[in-house]
């Protein structure tokens, strides 16, 4: 299935672009989102430790199952304020 | 409850008349400014990004808890992105309450979920280079406390 993927930051820099898909085996969870990343785009690997997800512009645990079609933005510590 | 997320230079004015309300005996107003050093070393400017969709979700929410948390009449919160120039504000946090104490605590505290919770990223420029900073890890929501 095809998953919409988000980055920011450091991540956004690192890739040279700020979303990109992935495709991954049916009932995939959020966390293999950060392995397909890390794969396919290893200078993402190191940047990837500590982020957290949000699927759907909603924060969400990593065990969540995707769907086809979910944006996934992958998002490293954050630094507002 | 008032939020923005905007690049444009924040003004509080618009967030004073948001929270003010007749039973209000307080409005505390914080700015975060841009200033000029950081960890002893010279700041030129900051880039801020931000996730925009989830960022202002993610404002809203802090500022419901504060709502929950304190008893406040009400508050608005503005953060800028983009690049910020030393002096500009990026963050304006404004709470009305009917005595001063709550209005202090509560815009405090505001501050600090914003820089737990809120999708949004500052790159600084130096001399010669620039980094994005090394923020907080967000926290699985079953991990975070109620």
């Amino acid at each position: 299935m095809r998953i919409q993927v988000r980055l920011f930051a450091a991540l956004a820099e690192a890739a040279g672009r700020r979303s990109l898909s992935l495709d991954l085996p049916r009932d995939s969870r959020v966390w293999q989102v950060r392995d397909a990343l890390a794969l396919e785009h290893p200078r993402l690997e190191p940047l990837c430790a500590r982020v957290a997800f949000a699927v759907n512009a909603e924060y969400v645990d990593a065990d969540q199952v995707l769907h086809e079609g979910d944006e996934v933005a992958v998002i490293p510590p954050v630094s507002g304020g | 409850v008032f939020v923005q997320l905007t690049s444009e230079p924040l003004t509080p004015d618009a967030l004073i008349q948001a929270v003010r309300t007749d039973a209000s005996g307080a409005v505390t107003l914080f700015f975060g400014v841009v200033r000029n050093h950081n960890e002893g070393r010279g700041v030129l400017y900051l880039e801020y990004d931000a996730y925009p969709e989830l960022a202002e979700r993610q404002l809203r929410a802090v500022a419901e808890e504060m709502l929950g948390r304190y008893p406040i009449d009400d508050i608005a919160i503005a953060h800028r992105t983009g690049r910020i120039e030393i002096g500009e504000t990026s963050l304006l946090v404004a709470v009305s309450s009917a005595h001063r104490a709550e209005a202090f605590e509560a815009c405090l505290a505001a501050v600090d979920r914003i820089k737990e919770t809120v999708p949004i990223w500052k790159k600084e420029f130096w001399e010669g280079g620039g980094a994005w900073l090394d923020g907080k890890p967000m926290t699985a929501p079953a991990e975070r406390p109620a």
